[in-house]
């Protein structure tokens, strides 16, 4: 199996059914983005996961930095009333 | 002899089942032999790749030995078909026997057959024989995507190094000869084909040559010559390399009779 050493790495991306977004679901080797498509059928569709599939080239996925983590994700700890619960939904707004 | 459902062509049951037996063996020893490369792929990828239309193939093979043996009426299942007959009772075409080789010489030969099994289910699925057509409409969408996989191999390794292509194209030339079976008719093809439950061999290889030359093409792979030897899989008679593969197949069954999960 070394010959796969020197394929790079593409990202997995499968819509479970029409309407719903492609989830993230693992990565595949593949010498190009068709094999990788191939792949990623043979490997995360055995089980009817899927409808559609898209692949990315790992290194082309820009990532934010866990170093990050505090300046990016923390100020956001203490405005729980960004949420949606906290706004009374007039009676008339049926299918909000 | 006739089931629910299924016309009765003209063509007796025993040619029936052993036109059956044909396709299903073909699929069968096919499938088998994807299976050996299971944990010895190049890439784990590709691994499950082979395993995948192994399965496929298997699966075809069940429904076709199912049948088979219902029409043939003596009360043996696709268990009893796939495991407990001797090797001269296999009527695969000879090509689906050899051995894998290297990573090439499985793409050639499962191109070779894959190209071949499209074409044949294709026209299946219009055969005057109802239950032998559904069992080809699904095969279909199978077999496309067999193709799609070892097509693209074909001319990935044809159309790649010096290398690759060298030895692909020595593939080819050492699986070449083995084609001539699938459009060699005798009187089991003739028959069944007259019925309208198989195809013409000359309208079957005239398709399939032209598919073949196209991928080739892509693939920068010269096509062999027709060799005259001609092989007979298709009527029992073997290269040397199925009892081994049986052997293998049949060990379970043969070591614990009627075991099953």
């Amino acid at each position: 199996m070394s010959d796969a050493h020197d394929w790079p790495l593409y990202e997995i991306f499968i819509r479970a059914r029409g309407g719903l977004d492609h989830k993230h679901v693992g990565s595949v080797h593949a010498a190009d983005v068709a094999m990788a498509i191939e792949h990623a059928r043979d490997v995360y569709t055995r089980r009817l996961e899927g409808v559609s599939i898209w692949v990315v080239r790992s290194t082309d996925i820009v990532a934010s930095d866990p170093a990050d983590s505090d300046a990016l994700f923390e100020p956001a700890r203490d405005k729980i009333y960004r949420h949606p619960t906290f706004y009374e939904i007039p009676k008339e707004v049926e299918t909000l | 002899m006739s089931t629910a459902g299924t016309r009765s062509p003209a063509a007796d049951v025993a040619t029936r089942v052993r036109y059956l037996l044909r396709i299903a063996d073909t699929s069968l020893v096919l499938g088998q032999r994807l299976g050996e490369w299971i944990g010895h792929a190049p890439a784990i990828e590709e691994d499950l790749g082979l395993a995948n239309t192994a399965l496929d193939l298997i699966g075809q093979a069940r429904l076709l030995l199912a049948y088979a043996g219902e029409l043939e009426g003596r009360g043996r299942s696709e268990d009893a078909l796939a495991f407990l007959r001797e090797e001269p009772d296999y009527l695969n075409a000879t090509l689906a026997e050899q051995p894998n080789g290297d990573f090439g010489d499985t793409i050639v030969r499962q191109f070779l057959l894959d190209a071949y099994q499209l074409e044949l289910f294709e026209r299946l699925a219009t055969s005057t024989d109802a239950r032998l057509a559904e069992i080809a409409a699904k095969a279909v969408k199978e077999t496309r995507y067999h193709l799609r996989f070892s097509a693209g191999w074909l001319v990935r390794l044809g159309d790649g190094t010096a290398e690759s292509q060298g030895r692909v194209q020595a593939s080819l030339e050492r699986l070449w000869p083995y084609t001539r079976e699938l459009f060699d008719p005798d009187d089991t093809d003739r028959e069944i084909a007259a019925a309208g439950i198989g195809p013409d061999a000359a309208a079957l290889q005239a398709a399939w040559s032209a598919r073949v030359d196209r991928v080739l093409s892509e693939a920068t792979l010269r096509r062999p010559a027709d060799s005259p030897y001609r092989w007979y899989g298709k009527q029992g008679r073997h290269s040397e390399h199925l009892g081994y593969l049986l052997s293998d197949l049949q060990y379970l069954q043969r070591t614990h009779p009627g075991a099953s999960w």
